[in-house]
């Protein structure tokens, strides 16, 4: 009776449909992001995250239906990110059928979304997810990247997420900037740098390529490792990852 | 035979459209509503709960569901709670500090459980109570768990537990009782098959 380390895979949907292509699924439509969630469930993912990339505001209401259609068909935890600016998006997205509402940029720009978030709806709904890189002027050589990686607000990585922790973040996401989309590993220092100072779940992401590299982000104090495009395309099996993290002696469901 | 008849009491408390859908899933006909005549008159009531102890009990409590909960335990009809729907049905919850009262209907006071990681986040197995109803078909069988707060074990009948931090109750089930700190409505295959377990015993 051990809480098993959660393998989760990341979809980025763009006007209600999956960008990047999925090879390894057949007899579905590869761009229908409900129809993925239920493959993604079938193979024993732990939690689904949806990325919301829709530019348009317009278009943002697909958002909101493909949460509601995937909540009614498919019962695992499901967490949306992207484009989240006020709690009335964080009550829109939980009605619609969302369990936790991710925040990244809007939470650095206006810290006290976050608790309002965790005051209305509870901490276990709100996510903190952070884009970072490494930087050698902030104190703990982590610094906070926004919009995506494309500005510095020169904020230190744990500053920030102490800081998140104690506005009520029940989870923390590191993505690691630098290693997204390396396939090199995650970054287990940074990581492990998080871990120490936060007592909230956190979540590894950015750089997995092969299946060796779950392990180590989890010996790093990841409680789950999340991936996107080598699930994406086909290139590594959820059933895969469980396979190798159970080898190393990790709990996995 | 017609579906048994199962309201989720909508006193304002998060994502309530996946249970209402994991119910419908296994043949329950569902309402979601906060009109305390239908939660009275149903053949099954699921008190939900995300969230703080003492925010969901004023909204339990303003939809009068503290009262509903009681007069159907009194009469014997089935109740369950879900997550926090399953710690406001004890007697108190003590959060930082300070002490909330609960509908009552279970002996005992929820209290944050002691570990380096919380919330309690994630799947997890348990153990199953003697004989439960709740878990037939279901041994080890992995369940969804969010929270940081729990009851410990009073070690009584119908008591399932679970580890995190020491050894808490992951479900419970007295007499048309049942509750679940875990979200069966998040658990996949194993909740839809314990939901069916419940909503198969409802008349």
């Amino acid at each position: 009776m051990t809480v098993a380390v959660r393998v989760i895979p990341c979809l980025d949907v763009d006007a209600g449909r999956v960008t990047k292509g999925v090879r390894f699924l057949d007899n579905i439509d590869v761009g229908d992001p409900v129809e993925l969630a239920r493959a993604y469930d079938a193979e024993g993912a732990d939690e689904l995250v949806f990325y919301d990339i829709t530019a348009s505001s317009e278009s943002r209401d697909t958002t909101y239906d493909v949460v509601r259609r995937t909540a009614e068909q498919v019962f695992i935890p499901l967490t949306v990110g992207g484009g989240v600016r006020t709690v009335d998006d964080v009550d829109r997205l939980l009605r619609a059928g969302a369990d936790k509402v991710s925040l990244n940029t809007a939470a650095v720009e206006r810290p006290d979304l976050l608790a309002e978030g965790a005051h209305r709806f509870g901490s276990q709904c709100m996510v903190l997810s952070v884009d970072a890189r490494r930087a050698d002027w902030s104190p703990s050589g982590f610094e906070v990247t926004t919009h995506g990686g494309r500005r510095t607000p020169q904020l230190d990585l744990l500053e920030w997420v102490v800081r998140g922790q104690e506005l009520g973040a029940g989870e923390i996401v590191v993505n690691s900037m630098d290693a997204d989309g390396t396939r090199d590993g995650y970054d287990v220092a940074m990581t492990a740098a998080v871990r120490a100072v936060v007592t909230v779940p956190v979540v590894a992401s950015g750089g997995a390529g092969s299946l060796g590299d779950f392990a180590p982000a989890v010996a790093a104090g990841a409680d789950a490792v999340l991936a996107a495009s080598v699930f994406h395309f086909g290139e590594l099996r959820i059933a895969e990852v469980k396979t190798a993290l159970r080898a190393a002696g990790y709990v996995v469901r | 035979m017609s579906s048994p008849r199962v309201v989720v009491l909508d006193y304002g408390s998060g994502n309530l459209r996946s249970a209402e859908r994991a119910l419908a899933c296994v043949g329950a006909d569902v309402t979601v509503t906060a009109d305390s005549a239908a939660a009275v008159d149903c053949d099954g009531l699921v008190v939900p709960g995300v969230g703080a102890f003492a925010a969901c009990m004023d909204g339990v409590r303003r939809v009068g569901g503290d009262v509903v909960v009681r007069r159907r335990v009194a009469a014997g009809r089935p109740v369950l709670g879900i997550c926090v729907g399953m710690q406001v049905l004890y007697d108190t919850g003590n959060e930082h500090g300070v002490t909330s009262e609960g509908i009552g209907v279970l002996d005992g006071t929820v209290e944050r459980l002691d570990a380096p990681v919380l919330p309690h986040m994630g799947w997890n197995t348990v153990e199953p109570a003697n004989g439960s109803a709740l878990f037939a078909g279901l041994d080890d069988a992995w369940f969804y768990f969010v929270h940081s707060y729990a009851a410990r074990p009073a070690g009584g009948d119908g008591e399932t537990v679970a580890e995190h931090g020491g050894t808490f109750v992951a479900a419970v089930e007295r007499g048309p009782l049942s509750a679940t700190q875990f979200h069966p409505e998040k658990s996949g295959d194993a909740g839809l098959a314990l939901l069916r377990n419940w909503v198969g015993s409802l008349s």
